[in-house]
C-alpha cells in the first residue's frame, strides 16, 4: 500500500502525479477462502478489514455484486450519533462513535470525519420529554447529550427558525456533541484499500447465485458469476438484498426492503455548523464541505427495489426544511436518488449467527446503517473469528424474534420513517 | 407515485391509500398448536420478494375497503388488483412470481 503522507505528496508531485497506484487489485477470484463477505459495502469491507487486522483472517474475499461505494454507502446522508434509548442501542453505537474517532489514522485515509454536533429538535410537549428521557438515558450509559433550550439551539444553528408564529414552533433541543458526519466515499474507499493491503480480495462485478451446502447443512461454498468459491464460513451484508440472499441457505428473515429518498442542493457557502433533525415534522439536514446542503426524505411505504421513490416523500421533507430554515426557501434542489434499506420489525438490526454452521448475518440496520459502519464492521468480524457474538453484538441476534427479546429502539431512525 | 387500481373505484393516485404489507399470510386458527419457531415466522418473516410480491392496500382516502395486488417489485409496476377473499390471480409471465 503506498501510505499517504504530505511527503508521498510532494514526492509524487515530482513526477506529476502519475506514479500513484489503483487503491486496491482487482484480483480473480480463488478457488477457496477461509471466510468470503458477501457485500462490498462499508459494513462489509470493514468486516474484512476487522478480520485481518485484529482476528488475523486475511485469506478473506469480499464479493461485491456492483462497485465499491455504489450501493447504499454512497447513498446515506453521512450522520453520525449514538443517542440512543436502550442500553444495548447505545453501548452499539457508541462502541461505533468511539472507532470514528481514530479511524483516518487507523486506515491512513482522511474519512473526513466532523463531531460538528447532531442536534434534534422538539416541537411540543411529548418531544421535550421524549428528547429529555434520551438526554438522561444517554447520560446513564456514558453517552454525551445535552438539553438545550430554543435560543440557545438557535445560537448553536443561526439558520434555525424559533420564531412562535411556526406551525410547529421550535420549543427546545437535544443536542449530541460528539456526532457528526464523514465522506461516505472515503470510508469505503478507505477500509477497501487497507483491507486490500493485508490480503482480502476485493471482488467487484460478482454477484453470489447459491449457497452450497454439505451433509449437515454447513456451509460449503458460494456459487458466483464468476465461478464457485469454497469456503466454510460465509458473511452476508447485503443490505437490502439481504432476504434475497438469506433465502438462497432456504431462510425466511423478518426484514422488509424500503427505498429511502436524499437530495442534495446547488453548493453554497459555508452556512451551516451541524446536523439538525426534526422527528415531529420529518426533516433532516447537514451541509457537506463540497458546500451543498444533504437532506434526508423519508421511505416509501411499499415493499421495493428500483433505488428510487415517489416526489412526495422529500416534498414533505423540503416543507419542513422550508418552514425550520427561512433562508433556504430559494435554494434550488440538485440530485435526489434512493437507496434500498432492509429493516426489522423493532428497528434494531441483526448481528450475529443463523441456524446455518458457517452462515452468519449482519443486517436491518434499516435508515441508519451509515453511523455504525466500524463498530457493525469490528463486531462481525469477532462473530465470524470466534464463531460466538460479542458481548455488545450479543443481544442483536437473529433469534430474537422467536424468543421475544425485541429491541424496540423508537430512536433508531430518529425521525419516523 | 404510484397509480393504483382499486378493484372498487378504479386508478387512483397512491396518496389515497395507504400500504398494508405483505398479503396472504393467514393468522393461524389454533396459536396453542403453533410453536414459538412458526409463531414467529408468522408475526416477522416475510417474503420481501425482489420481483412479483402479493400486498394489501387500504383506499383509506376512497371506498375505506383493503384489496390485494400483485407488483413488481424491481420496476413498481402493478401486474393486478383483486378483491380479499380472491385466489392470488395467475399470471401469463409465471417466472417472476416464484415464491421464496
Amino acid at each position: 500500500m503506498q501510505r499517504f503522507s504530505a511527503l508521498a505528496l510532494i514526492r509524487h508531485a515530482f513526477t506529476g502525479h502519475k506514479t500513484w497506484r489503483p487503491q486496491w487489485r482487482s484480483p480473480e477470484p480463488k478457488p477457496r477462502y477461509d471466510a468470503v463477505i458477501i457485500g462490498g459495502g462499508g459494513h462489509g469491507l470493514a468486516t474484512a478489514y476487522y478480520l485481518a487486522t485484529e482476528f488475523g483472517i486475511a485469506n478473506v474475499a469480499v464479493l461485491e455484486k456492483g462497485w465499491i461505494g455504489g450501493g447504499n454507502t454512497g447513498r446515506n446522508t453521512t450522520i453520525i450519533r449514538s443517542n440512543y434509548l436502550f442500553d444495548e442501542s447505545a453501548a452499539l453505537y457508541d462502541h461505533a462513535v468511539k472507532l470514528w474517532e481514530g479511524l483516518s489514522q487507523a486506515l491512513n485515509y482522511n474519512v473526513m470525519f466532523s463531531q460538528r454536533g447532531v442536534m434534534m429538535l422538539a416541537h411540543n410537549v411529548h418531544d421535550q420529554q421524549s428528547l429529555k428521557r434520551h438526554v438522561h438515558a444517554n447520560r446513564l450509559n456514558g453517552v454525551d447529550n445535552e438539553w438545550l433550550s430554543a435560543p440557545a439551539a438557535k445560537a448553536f444553528c443561526p439558520p434555525l427558525n424559533i420564531e412562535a408564529s411556526m406551525r410547529y414552533p421550535v420549543i427546545g433541543a437535544a443536542l449530541q456533541r460528539r456526532g457528526g458526519v464523514a465522506r461516505h466515499d472515503a470510508v469505503a474507499w478507505g477500509y477497501a484499500r487497507a483491507a486490500d493491503a493485508l490480503g482480502v480480495d476485493i471482488i467487484e462485478n460478482c454477484a453470489v447465485t447459491a449457497i452450497r451446502r454439505g451433509v449437515g447443512g454447513a456451509v460449503e461454498a458460494v456459487e458466483t458469476t464468476r465461478g464457485a468459491i469454497e469456503t466454510r464460513k460465509v458473511g452476508v451484508v447485503a443490505a437490502g438484498n439481504t432476504s434475497t440472499v438469506m433465502a438462497m441457505a432456504d431462510l425466511r428473515m423478518p426484514l422488509e426492503s424500503y427505498p429511502l429518498q436524499a437530495l442534495v442542493s446547488e453548493p453554497v457557502k459555508p452556512i451551516f455548523p451541524c446536523v439538525v433533525m426534526s422527528n415531529t415534522i420529518h426533516a433532516y439536514i447537514s451541509q457537506s464541505d463540497k458546500g451543498e446542503l444533504v437532506i434526508g426524505a423519508g421511505t416509501d411505504a411499499y415493499v421495493s427495489y428500483t433505488q428510487r421513490g415517489a416526489l412526495h416523500v422529500p416534498m414533505h421533507t423540503l416543507e419542513a426544511i422550508c418552514e425550520l430554515f427561512p433562508i433556504f426557501r430559494r435554494l434550488r434542489m440538485l440530485r435526489n436518488w434512493g437507496g434500498i434499506v432492509d429493516v426489522t420489525p423493532d428497528r434494531s438490526p441483526i448481528i450475529g449467527k443463523t441456524s446455518v454452521a458457517g452462515l452468519y448475518v449482519n443486517c436491518g440496520w434499516g435508515t441508519g446503517g451509515f453511523k455504525a459502519t466500524p463498530g457493525s464492521g469490528h463486531l462481525f468480524a469477532w462473530t465470524l473469528a470466534k464463531d460466538e457474538p460479542h458481548p455488545i453484538n450479543a443481544p442483536f441476534r437473529l433469534d430474537r424474534f422467536r424468543d421475544g427479546y425485541l429491541i424496540d429502539e423508537a430512536a433508531a431512525a430518529a425521525v419516523a420513517h | 407515485m404510484l397509480l393504483i387500481d382499486c378493484p372498487f373505484c378504479g386508478k387512483r393516485p397512491e396518496l389515497e391509500f395507504r400500504y398494508g404489507g405483505e398479503a396472504h399470510i393467514a393468522r393461524p386458527d389454533d396459536p396453542s398448536e403453533f410453536g414459538d419457531k412458526a409463531w414467529g415466522q408468522f408475526l416477522y418473516g416475510r417474503s420481501n420478494q425482489r420481483g412479483m410480491h402479493a400486498e394489501r392496500w387500504r383506499h383509506v382516502h376512497g371506498c375505506g375497503r383493503f384489496f390485494n395486488a400483485l407488483r413488481d417489485t424491481t420496476n413498481d409496476r402493478f401486474a393486478a388488483t383483486y378483491k380479499i377473499g380472491e385466489e392470488r390471480p395467475a399470471l401469463p409471465e409465471a417466472q417472476g412470481a416464484v415464491e421464496a
